[in-house]
């Protein structure tokens, strides 16, 4: 497919490329003698006595002329450059990109190809594949995970057990593929709760999880939590996979202070982990996965029943998995 | 002031003709020399080439003594290991080189072309070649004038065949240096060269053939930019070689044991062997020229006609512009040397080889690279503590596998968690993840600087004191 809009700049192009080359020739050829005076000067003399030599060239460097210019044409009839011609090598830029992905692909397609059709468990215990998924991982994840993988105000912290979505291997593949969307909405299901009790709800969140606490703020906080928050982070707050976390444990994605809980409340959260599949392809994220499960955090049970993976819209899971 | 138009000369009325702009080259066939200056020059072949064909076979700790290992991106010299960051040496070494070229030329004028230059040197070499297996000067011009023979035949391919045996064996040792020459050989032996080296061999060879067999005096007249610009560097108190006019003037053949001032001649009996040991073909009686290479061939063959005809030597001879006008002697002429060009070009290279020798003698063992982790800032930790992520890249110049003991300072209260000691392999470089915890009322909020400790555990003196920043939120 052309760039060019009108046929007339393919012309174009073409003519001034052949009347350029072959003009170089032609006024090689007709400069190759001179008019001068016999002798070794051409007979000039400025400022009184500067002359210039007339010394002929080796015939050799005009020939090397003409062998350019006749290896000009042929290249330009193997490679594009005559406007739209193509040249017969039938050479592109994208069709050499394409060759080195290919070449890539041949070399790097076994290695792949191998740990593709090992599980999750046996590729993590692999050291090759291991450091091969550190790089992956310094490359793709690092940014918001950290290149300790220990995340992030925001971005969890992938060598512990709190896995939202799920740690087991089949799950942690999907996060990595398909992405996770997370929300937590502003005051839970009771829009209108003011400042104070929002207050109180902080107090009592930290208490669940052992953290300094008003005991009076907290009691009143533990009536507001039914109606408001339990209906996803469940009765004691132990929270929902896929759908809350569990606010009884010592991990905070946004931080524990009290500030920060408030925030949590009265603002919520959005956030995201963005879909890695269609971009690294299956047997990057094979690699990925297994050096995630293998950072010691993943799920040790053995995936007996079926992956709990709920998407976010769902409404209340209907068997919230215990996870330790 | 306004460009001065062009006018004919006056002295003849002009005769127009058409001329061609390019001519056929014709051969230059110099006659053999010796004396002084054919015995430097060849000393300097000899020795250029010692170095050039012996270096590449040296060993050193297992493994070739100078080699420029292009693929693994390091160039071995000795014990010296050159990382592609030590490109500032190679480029230091290039200014020393130019400057030397600067203050030999305004010296002694082109120097480096007569005695040094590698175009000289093959071109001598491959012209021994030719002279011993065509003969003599006339020899090999009534070959060259006579029809192809038997003998002609017998003669070219022998003298061709012998700078093909050269010319390839330059190339080899050419690629000899970029990869390792031992097993190079091996493989010229099971035909199982890889393309590249196939191709730079060959590319090398066949261009030592062409131009010390073919092209020679051509590459300097037509094809070389320092012959171009060699001119400026000259002064009239540059050492050139010189005929001298006054004393030669007039020209003219006498019998022996005349002499000269009797017959109204100069001292030059016009015996022509200046002209015909000349490599480049030109009359160094009509002074100074632009091809003139300065290899004083036309002093040693002077000299010895000069003692056969009891006259004294120096007829053509190493001189000065300003010694010829003023007939200045060899005190007069060393004690032009010094002045503020040559002191100037001196001091700079001095001071520059210092330098260079110095950053070499002082060049690092160990290098570390902190990178902190940019997107994740700051996060806390049990315990409250403010911790910042760093990936530590560290290099290990040596030839030797190192480990390195790391520990981190700066702020109060400051720690590290991850390992502390780094074990990095023999001219490699590994990265590391370290965790540094700091109390959160330690430094102030923003970035502080901390530093990176890593020492080795073999040698106290290899050790980096690299700067990094933590932040606090």
């Amino acid at each position: 497919m052309s760039d060019f809009v009108s046929g007339f700049w393919n012309i174009y192009v073409v003519g001034i490329v052949l009347v350029s080359i072959i003009g170089c020739g032609v006024f090689l050829w007709s400069q190759s003698s001179a008019t001068t005076v016999e002798g070794a000067t051409t007979g000039h003399v400025w400022d009184e006595d500067l002359e210039e030599f007339s010394n002929p060239l080796p015939s050799w460097w005009r020939w090397l002329f003409y062998i350019t210019i006749v290896f000009s044409l042929f290249y330009l009839a193997m490679y594009p450059g005559l406007g739209t011609y193509k040249g017969q090598f039938n050479w592109s830029s994208t069709g050499q990109y394409d060759g080195e992905m290919k070449k890539a692909d041949d070399q790097y397609g076994p290695i792949y190809k191998k740990f593709q059709s090992q599980d999750i468990m046996a590729v993590a215990a692999n050291s090759e594949a291991r450091e091969m998924g550190q790089r992956l991982f310094l490359t793709y994840c690092a940014q918001c995970h950290g290149s300790d993988a220990k995340g992030a105000r925001g971005f969890p912290n992938l060598t512990d057990n709190d896995w939202l979505f799920g740690g087991m291997p089949e799950q942690i593949k999907e996060s990595i593929t398909k992405g996770r969307d997370a929300m937590m909405p502003p005051k839970g299901l009771k829009p209108d709760l003011n400042g104070d009790q929002i207050k109180d709800l902080a107090h009592y969140v930290r208490s669940l999880s052992g953290l300094a606490s008003d005991s009076i703020r907290a009691q009143r906080g533990k009536e507001l939590f039914a109606p408001a928050c339990s209906a996803c982070h469940g009765p004691e707050g132990k929270g929902t996979p896929g759908l809350a976390p569990n606010l009884s444990d010592k991990i905070w994605l946004y931080g524990s202070s009290e500030d920060t809980v408030t925030e949590t409340i009265t603002k919520g959260r959005i956030n995201r982990m963005p879909a890695w599949g269609e971009f690294l392809g299956e047997a990057k994220v094979h690699l990925l996965t297994a050096y995630v499960y293998g950072l010691g955090g993943g799920s040790k049970e053995v995936a007996a029943a079926a992956p709990a993976a709920a998407p976010v819209a769902a409404p209340v899971a209907a068997a919230p998995a215990e996870k330790k | 002031m306004a460009p001065s138009t062009p006018r004919q000369s006056q002295e003849s009325r002009p005769h127009f003709v058409e001329e061609s702009l390019y001519e056929v080259h014709q051969k230059v066939h110099p006659r053999a020399v010796s004396g002084i200056f054919a015995t430097w020059r060849w000393t300097l072949v000899g020795f250029t080439q010692l170095v050039y064909y012996g270096l590449c076979w040296l060993p050193w700790n297992g493994r070739q003594a100078v080699l420029f290992d292009l693929v693994e991106r390091k160039f071995y010299i000795f014990g010296l290991v050159f990382w592609p960051q030590d490109v500032i040496f190679l480029a230091i070494l290039l200014i020393i080189s130019a400057y030397s070229l600067f203050l030999f030329t305004a010296v002694g004028g082109r120097l480096w072309c007569g005695y040094a230059c590698p175009q000289t040197v093959y071109t001598e070499i491959f012209t021994w070649i030719e002279q011993k297996i065509e003969g003599e000067r006339n020899a090999r011009i009534k070959l060259d004038a006579a029809p192809m023979s038997a003998r002609k035949l017998w003669l070219r391919t022998a003298k061709y065949s012998c700078w093909g045996l050269l010319a390839f064996w330059t190339g080899f040792t050419f690629v000899g240096y970029f990869t390792p020459i031992t097993t190079l050989w091996g493989s010229v032996w099971s035909l199982s060269l890889g393309p590249w080296e196939t191709f730079w061999m060959l590319f090398y060879g066949a261009f030592t053939y062409l131009f010390a067999g073919h092209m020679r005096e051509q590459v300097c007249k037509h094809m070389c930019p320092y012959a171009r610009f060699q001119g400026v560097m000259f002064d009239p108190d540059t050492l050139t070689i010189t005929y001298d006019t006054e004393r030669g003037e007039p020209r003219g053949a006498r019998k022996k044991g005349v002499d000269p001032q009797s017959i109204a001649k100069g001292d030059c009996v016009d015996c022509g062997i200046c002209v015909q040991v000349c490599p480049t073909g030109i009359d160094i009686r009509d002074g100074l020229q632009y091809e003139c290479i300065g290899c004083a061939a036309c002093i040693d063959a002077c000299d010895q006609v000069m003692v056969k005809m009891d006259y004294p030597k120096g007829l053509i001879r190493y001189s000065t512009e300003h010694a010829i006008e003023a007939h200045w002697g060899w005190k007069e002429i060393v004690g032009h040397v010094v002045r503020p060009r040559v002191i100037i070009y001196s001091t700079i290279l001095a001071a520059i080889c210092v330098a260079f020798v110095w950053g070499i003698a002082t060049k690092a063992n160990l290098r570390v690279d902190v990178i902190r982790d940019r997107a994740t800032l700051a996060r806390e930790v049990e315990g409250g503590l403010i911790e910042n992520v760093y990936r530590l890249h560290v290099i290990n110049v040596s030839e030797v596998p190192h480990r390195y003991a790391v520990s981190v300072s700066g702020l109060p209260g400051i720690d590290m968690i991850g390992e502390r000691i780094l074990e990095v392999p023999a001219a490699a470089a590994r990265s590391f993840t370290v965790q540094v915890r700091v109390p959160p009322e330690s430094g102030k909020k923003g970035s502080n600087q901390i530093f990176f400790d890593v020492k080795s555990l073999a040698d106290e003196k290899v050790a980096v004191h690299e700067k990094a920043s933590f932040l606090q939120p």
